[in-house]
């Protein structure tokens, strides 16, 4: 698969020219973006209980609310853009139709998850929906009939993002602990329980649970003395990439665990992987890190590079994206301030960098690959044009 | 022979803290403190009026103080649906009509047992501030230390010929409960990482038979030397080895491997999963006053997720604790109390954090002299300002107090000088006193 250049009638790509092209206030505080494909909307997370869809032409805001009960932080699309899906904090993976004067929920799928559903992808053809969450589960659905196809089972932590192999081949999920998984997303892979309703144990529980229950429970036997026999393969896991130590920390002082994936994205050729979050913390509960996106060459089952803002920022990188030109978008965010910053292929440090006026949590790249949209805190969704802006007239 | 020295001095302090450190830091300085008088001054320790003000039976005090402030909006008072909700959802308890965070289901299961207070508006955001306030009832005055919760507990509650110390702090790490004028007979005895008391173990090298020896050497020059030359130092000194003894003697007491397997998987395995295993055990000895530190809630960034991670610890081992004092027919002479330092702002910041926030914000409560299944207070939609029965810290002291049948309004009696025992301009929720 080769990355297709820009359309000859977009403007010439210069990334060090990027400026604001829109600024759109919307009622809440924004949390991710997504460009729908066909180029009509942008579908933004937002702190309602929903998401809202921005139309890139009326600039109108339609609220897709109704089915969940929390925040939407996981939002994806049929590969021609008219089947919008969503994962909530509420567990629930929702069918939209994109276009709808008036979307209502096509299917709801109550309990997807057993607590957040923290992101979603879809397969390059459409056909799977891969969802990851809290739980500490990877599960695979038809994006026809809604059934469950998998249910991958091998993350110890809060599986915090999964993005599928561009060839379609592979599924990659990595949790807060930085551990990066490749599971098999084929019809005839195993999995621990792909007939399985979703009842894996969650932590925390999101239901009350039943405490007589956890008294009755048999005490767990005592370690055996002998040497364990090594453990029996993971179903459906394909193979491991090291873990990515730079994106997690347990912080003593607090006595909690930093990290994850708050980001990732593929190059078009598969044969690069970018993971962002946050590295060398010093306080976790006030953020003080720095934003770092780690590349990972697939092929050598290896760390390529760690990309990271050239002058610290405090920050935490909350969106990556490949630009079919060949560079790296990174978002960054946090008591910094907002940044967006590029990347060249395999190099640590930018080329360029944007100060943003909010912080932002979600970025997306247009279809075309000539603007950036980034989903503010400060209830703006601004984006962003990567080319020399007119002479004003 | 009545000693009339005052050995609060820091000579004093210092000298007891060389002599033993960890083992009896709450163990010196007997008679520091008068104990005759008004108020609970003649109610100390030894003192048979205290038998008859607590009715009987013993009374203790569990206070879980999570540090750092925990947001109320993700545990006692959720605002789902709102600008300030977050992402969880509230459920229903197993009082019909209370619904909390869903990051509590197993407290949801047990609020039966517990009641909350909705409506503090303590006007404090600052940590060390807030957990000064919240654990001495007073408003800090620069220059005025007052006793902690636990210290003013274990003066009240413990019995004379009680072998334990009466103030004992529990927590990952961190300073001790300070007795202030109390005097250090009523400092925590810190249990750092839920470890025993320090040097609370005989040394593997000295034999029980050179142990005694020694000891009977040493009262020997001690009751010589006292009987010309007694000081508070010496005192302190005997007060202390002969708790350090007693200790010694009952070092199971802190013995965590004394309890089930079974009981150990219920609490699970985390360190605040022991130290509820702990306390419980420390509760049953009837120690007066257990305190659980759980760390930390001071979520500026990324609230959600490290409410996700630290109310998960705290939840299942809170609530098979307060079960456990139910069962056990200990919560009926336990008060409990779960409390920090202050809340978290209403408004989520840009890093789905939450800051400091004094203003309106809730604690839970339960057991000995409290009204079960209540709800005091209340606080507006969106939970930035309390509507309804508007309490804080000095409140919540003289509640606390009051529902173990100690009188807060009353006076400590420190060497002829009177000390209000709670603020006197507050009083105790009367509504929650059972």
């Amino acid at each position: 698969m080769t990355e297709t250049p820009p359309a000859e009638a977009s403007p010439a790509i210069a990334p060090e020219q990027t400026h604001v092209l829109l600024e759109q206030a919307l009622p809440s505080p924004l949390t991710a973006c997504y460009w729908e494909p066909k180029n009509r909307f942008i579908l933004v997370g937002t702190e309602e209980y929903g998401i809202r869809r921005f139309h890139l032409e009326t600039k109108e805001s339609v609220p897709m609310i109704g089915p969940h009960d929390s925040w939407v932080r996981a939002i994806g699309s049929s590969p021609d853009g008219e089947v919008t899906y969503t994962g909530g904090y509420d567990g629930r993976l929702v069918w939209w139709p994109t276009a709808a004067e008036n979307p209502e929920p096509i299917r709801v799928i109550p309990d997807a998850h057993q607590g957040w559903i923290r992101a979603l992808a879809v397969s390059p053809d459409g056909s799977r929906i891969a969802t990851c969450g809290n739980d500490k589960m990877v599960r695979l659905w038809d994006s026809q009939s809604g059934e469950m196809l998998k249910c991958f089972q091998g993350h110890q932590w809060h599986v915090y993002n999964v993005i599928f192999s561009p060839a379609g081949d592979a599924l990659i999920a990595c949790d807060l602990h930085g551990f990066v998984k490749v599971w098999d997303p084929s019809p005839n892979a195993a999995s621990a329980a792909a007939e399985a309703a979703p009842a894996a144990p969650a932590d925390p529980p999101v239901a009350p649970a039943d405490p007589a229950a956890v008294a009755a429970a048999p005490a767990k036997p005592a370690p055996a003395e002998a040497a364990a026999p090594p453990p029996p393969p993971v179903p459906g896991l394909l193979r491991e990439l090291p873990q990515l130590e730079a994106l997690f920390k347990y912080d003593t002082g607090f006595r909690a665990d930093i990290g994850g994936a708050r980001c990732i994205a593929f190059s078009a050729d598969g044969s690069r992987l970018a993971i962002g979050g946050v590295t060398n913390v010093t306080n976790a509960f006030a953020g003080v890190g720095d934003a770092a996106i780690v590349l990972v060459n697939m092929a050598e089952n290896k760390v390529a590079v760690q990309m990271s803002p050239k002058e610290k920022v405090q920050g935490t990188a909350w969106g990556v994206a490949r630009h079919p030109a060949g560079f790296w978008i990174g978002l960054a965010a946090g008591g910094g301030g907002g940044w967006l910053y590029f990347w060249k292929d395999d190099q640590a440090e930018e080329f360029f960098k944007l100060k943003l006026k909010s912080d932002g949590r979600g970025m997306c790249v247009s279809p075309d690959g000539t603007r950036v949209a980034v989903a503010h805190a400060d209830k703006n969704l601004r984006i962003y044009g990567l080319f020399a802006a007119p002479p004003a007239s | 022979m009545k000693c009339q020295y005052a050995c609060r001095s820091q000579e004093h302090v210092a000298s007891r803290r060389q002599f033993l450190r960890g083992v009896a830091s709450s163990t010196a300085a007997v008679g520091a403190v008068g104990i005759s008088g008004a108020g609970l001054g003649g109610l100390l320790s030894g003192n048979p009026l205290m038998a008859d003000q607590l009715k009987g039976k013993q009374k203790r005090i569990l206070t879980v103080f999570l540090h750092g402030g925990v947001s109320q909006l993700e545990s006692w008072d959720p605002k789902p649906g709102t600008d300030t909700g977050g992402p969880f959802r509230a459920i229903p308890t197993s009082v019909p009509g209370i619904h909390i965070s869903e990051l509590l289901p197993y407290t949801a299961k047990q609020m039966h047992h517990l009641s909350l207070i909705r409506s503090l508006d303590t006007k404090n955001d600052d940590h060390a501030k807030g957990q000064e306030e919240m654990t001495t009832g007073h408003k800090r005055i620069p220059g005025t230390d007052y006793p902690h919760l636990g210290a003013v507990a274990a003066k009240s509650l413990t019995p004379a010929d009680f072998s334990l110390p009466g103030h004992i702090l529990i927590q990952g790490a961190g300073a001790a409960g300070r007795a202030a004028y109390l005097g250090p007979k009523y400092n925590s005895v810190v249990m750092n990482n839920g470890q025993p008391p320090q040097f609370t173990e005989r040394p593997a090298s000295l034999t029980p038979e050179a142990d005694l020896r020694r000891n009977q050497l040493r009262t020997r020059f001690n009751d010589r030397f006292a009987g010309k030359r007694r000081t508070a130092d010496t005192d302190a000194y005997t007060f202390s080895y002969n708790q350090a003894q007693d200790l010694l003697a009952r070092r199971e007491v802190f013995d965590l491997q004394r309890e089930s397997e079974a009981d150990r998987q219920r609490y699970g395995t985390s360190e605040f999963g022991n130290h509820c295993l702990m306390a419980r055990r420390l509760l049953e000895h009837d120690v007066p006053f257990v305190q659980i530190n759980h760390s930390n809630y001071d979520t500026h960034h990324e609230n959600f997720d490290f409410h996700i991670e630290q109310l998960g610890e705290f939840d299942q081992p809170f609530a098979m604790l307060v079960d456990d004092l139910h069962q056990r027919g200990l919560l009926q002479d336990t008060l409990v109390c779960v409390m920090s330092e202050f809340g978290r702002t209403p408004r989520v910041n840009t890093r789905y954090g939450r800051d400091h926030w004094g203003k309106a914000w809730s604690i839970a409560m339960g057991g000995c002299g409290i009204q079960p299944g209540a709800v005091i207070g209340a606080t507006n939609a969106n939970g930035t300002e309390v509507t309804d029965r508007v309490v804080d810290h000095g409140h919540v002291f003289h509640t606390i107090l009051q529902a173990v049948g100690v009188d807060s309004s009353g006076e400590f009696d420190i060497a002829g000088r009177k000390y209000p025992i709670g603020d006197p301009a507050k009083g105790p929720i009367g509504e929650l006193l059972a």
